[in-house]
């Protein structure tokens, strides 16, 4: 229950509700021992494309930088949205592949734990 | 016993002559119309003459002093501006923090100046009413000589004339600038709770003691001098602060856990807006006198445990983060240089990897951390940046929606891990660098689904320079944020190769050779 | 363990007097010397004593002038004609 207390009405909008977006939804991005890259990124794109068109421009164009990008075994690589894993597929859209408006998607790539080991 | 006739009043006396003999109650208008909003936070409060400043600071006094310090600083200034100050800073690198302080922190000074003309307007007793009205002054005071300051720079050296349109606009900013938005947009007492004890009591020693004696250390007279001015007000800030907690859990054991709360909260988000200040401790300065860590440890552990060792006569607990910050300490300052290195073209001042003896001095100061998980990257960048591949990541920022911050911090208890947290709110997701922030955001939903977070607004094309067509067929949102945020293209990038530096040696040089 | 009090000052020729002062009325007073300031830790309760500034500096003393010089300080304050006092409960 809130515990906002005013002393008239009070009811504003949220700055970032999905209407805002001209049809797009904002998608967060995270490559889990990375850190280097400090936080995660965020786009805004049509739930209609694909999730390998992420992987292969938005992903590739950022994390590339990093030498353990071109190590990345595909086969082995897991997803999650926020805490919850999820089984994504490069070949379906992000409606399809069940990601909403503001889903925070974090790669995981087992044995690559950034420069030295370090997380970074 | 020898009878003295004192000419004069004692300071007691004149103070409550000077100050509650002055003031009245409303008798044309009921006292609860005339000051609405003392009451809707829920704070009981059953004898507003129980309060007294400490400093019994009378009117007449106040203006004496601050006369005499206002002097005393254009003084130093003059003879700064006269003897050419600018060339006797340790190296070009730390105008650099100069540029993080003075164009972060007098908007910031602006808004205590207006949160605390409404609170002294607000508030019900005289002692309280006039010491928010000198704080405002004061703070009124900061703003201008900070900006003043700016110009003692500002002729010489890149990047730190557009301060007043990058405060609300740039992604760094929006920290400090949420910060001030959410206290003064609560009541006048959690606002004293916000800014008079978190702010001024907690955590600004901070930034005004280690960091401002580091400034004299570098070389800085100016930056020193207008820091420390502006620091001896502090000290009647921090009692205001104090004495507000005190008069709040005397007046009725009800207010308790409603001031508990609001201790909470600030602590919080003042801890996370200190991060950069760490960062300018740890990483700007070229001499330094102490690490972040020891500087949290004095003036936040060892005084923070004697202020809650006090306070718990009333019940109050130390703050919940308590426990969080300690452990961040080792960490913080070193996530945020990563955070601002790896961005060079979005910063109006310019950043760089340490040399190989700072690097030593991190290992030092941070023996449980460094060497784990920081040195590796530098190591690794800066033997990128010998290659020709500076880093420099393109892409926008996610950010807290409760502090702002970039969401860059650790999982508590792993430092590998990054932080992440999550809510839904009447069908949309909102997400948090720790469990802090998210608790803040869900007792008060409606306030901060308004955040404003400059990579969502660009992304929505919002952040546009006039007479910019987002109707275009190239069209691409975000893509012009240099030019929404004025940004001094000299001003950016890695220090190494800039302007400032190729003048600061040019003119150092003449200022030593014929 | 007895928190301590402590006071902070710009380090001039008025402080050096004022820190003297501490330094004489509280035995236990550690004095930390920092660029450009000076701090004073004293366990409990720190106290300044106007006439003993007044000796220091060979002239008459209001203790509001401390506001001049002050960097920070730590503890209850009660201010008075005659003593300054910071202090810890506990
Ligand atoms: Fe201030
Ligand atoms: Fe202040
Ligand atoms: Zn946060």
């Amino acid at each position: 229950m809130t515990l906002l207390k005013t002393l008239a009405p009070y009811d504003f909008p949220s700055s970032d509700a999905v209407e805002n977006y001209a049809g797009r939804q904002l998608l967060y991005i995270n490559w889990e021992r990375h850190r280097m890259f400090s936080r995660p990124f965020v786009l805004a794109l049509a739930p209609e494309t694909l999730f390998g068109e992420i992987i292969d421009t938005h992903m590739t164009d950022c994390f590339s930088y990093h030498p353990d990008w071109a190590q990345i075994d595909w086969r082995a690589v897991r997803w999650l949205n926020g805490s919850r894993p999820v089984v994504l597929d490069r070949n379906k859209s992000l409606a399809d592949n069940g990601i909403g408006h503001k889903d925070l998607i974090r790669l995981i790539t087992p044995g690559l734990d950034g420069i030295a080991g370090s997380g970074y | 016993m020898d009878m003295k006739v004192s000419k004069k009043l004692g300071l007691k006396e004149r103070y409550t002559m000077m100050t509650r003999d002055l003031a009245w109650d409303t008798t044309f208008q009921p006292m609860d119309k005339v000051f609405p909003q003392v009451g809707y936070e829920g704070i009981k409060i059953h004898d507003w003459n129980a309060w007294e400043d400490p400093f019994r600071l009378t009117m007449d006094a106040y203006w004496k002093y601050q006369a005499e310090k206002e002097r005393k600083l254009y003084a130093i200034l003059d003879a700064f501006n006269q003897n050419n100050g600018h060339l006797s800073v340790t190296d070009a690198r730390y105008i650099n923090v100069l540029k993080l302080f003075l164009g972060s922190t007098p908007p910031l000074e602006l808004m205590a100046a207006r949160g605390f003309s409404m609170v002294a307007r607000q508030m019900v007793g005289a002692g309280p009413r006039v010491a928010c009205m000198m704080q405002s002054v004061d703070e009124y005071r900061h703003f201008q000589t900070q900006i003043h300051s700016i110009s003692n720079y500002n002729r010489f050296y890149n990047g730190l004339d557009e301060f007043a349109h990058q405060q609300s606009r740039m992604w760094y900013l929006s920290d400090g600038k949420s910060f001030f938005d959410d206290a003064i947009t609560a009541g006048p007492f959690e606002f004293m709770v916000a800014i008079g004890f978190a702010f001024e009591y907690v955590l600004t020693n901070i930034l005004f003691v280690p960091f401002i004696s580091g400034a004299a250390y570098n070389g800085d007279m100016a930056a020193m001098t207008v820091g420390f001015s502006a620091q001896s007000d502090e000290a009647r800030h921090m009692t205001l602060g104090l004495e507000c907690i005190k008069f709040m859990l005397e007046q009725d054991p009800d207010n308790l856990p409603i001031v508990q709360r609001w201790i909470d909260k600030w602590t919080w988000r003042g801890t996370r807006k200190l991060a950069s200040v760490g960062m300018m401790m740890d990483y700007m300065l070229p001499k330094r006198i102490m690490s972040f860590k020891e500087a949290w440890e004095i003036y936040f552990e060892q005084n923070g445990t004697a202020l809650f060792t006090d306070l718990a006569r009333y019940g109050v607990k130390v703050p919940k983060c308590f426990d969080q910050t300690i452990e961040e300490k080792e960490h913080i300052t070193h996530q945020s240089w990563i955070g601002f290195y790896m961005k060079p073209d979005a910063t109006p001042f310019h950043t760089w990897m340490p040399q190989p003896e700072e690097l030593d001095w991190l290992s030092e100061k941070y023996p449980n951390t460094f060497d784990t998980y920081y040195r590796p990257v530098y190591e690794h960048w800066i033997a990128q940046e010998k290659a020709g591949k500076r880093f420099n990541n393109k892409t926008q920022p996610m950010n807290c929606q409760v502090c702002v911050s970039t969401i860059k911090f650790n999982e508590p208890g792993d430092p590998m891990e990054m932080c992440f947290r999550e809510t839904v709110y009447k069908g949309e997701k909102f997400h948090f660098c720790s469990d802090h922030c998210r608790e803040i955001f869900e007792d008060e939903p409606e306030k901060y689904v308004q955040t404003f977070i400059s990579s969502h607004a660009a992304l929505q094309g919002k952040c546009e320079p006039e007479g910019t067509d987002v109707n275009a067929h190239d069209y691409r949102p975000g893509a012009r944020m240099h030019a929404y945020w004025r940004m001094d293209k000299r001003a950016s990038g890695d220090f190494n190769g800039s302007e400032d530096q190729k003048n600061f040696a040019k003119w150092r040089a003449q200022a030593t050779q014929n | 363990m007895t928190s301590n009090a402590f006071i902070a000052f710009q380090k001039n020729e008025e402080t050096r007097c004022i820190v003297e002062a501490i330094v004489d009325d509280n035995p236990a007073a550690v004095v930390v010397d920092q660029p450009a300031m000076v701090k004073v830790d004293v366990p409990g309760r720190l106290v300044i004593k106007r006439a003993t500034v007044e000796e220091k500096m060979g002239r008459d003393f209001d203790l509001q002038e401390l506001q001049l010089h002050l960097i920070t300080i730590s503890g209850h304050l009660d201010e008075s004609d005659d003593e300054f006092t910071l202090s810890w409960e506990a």
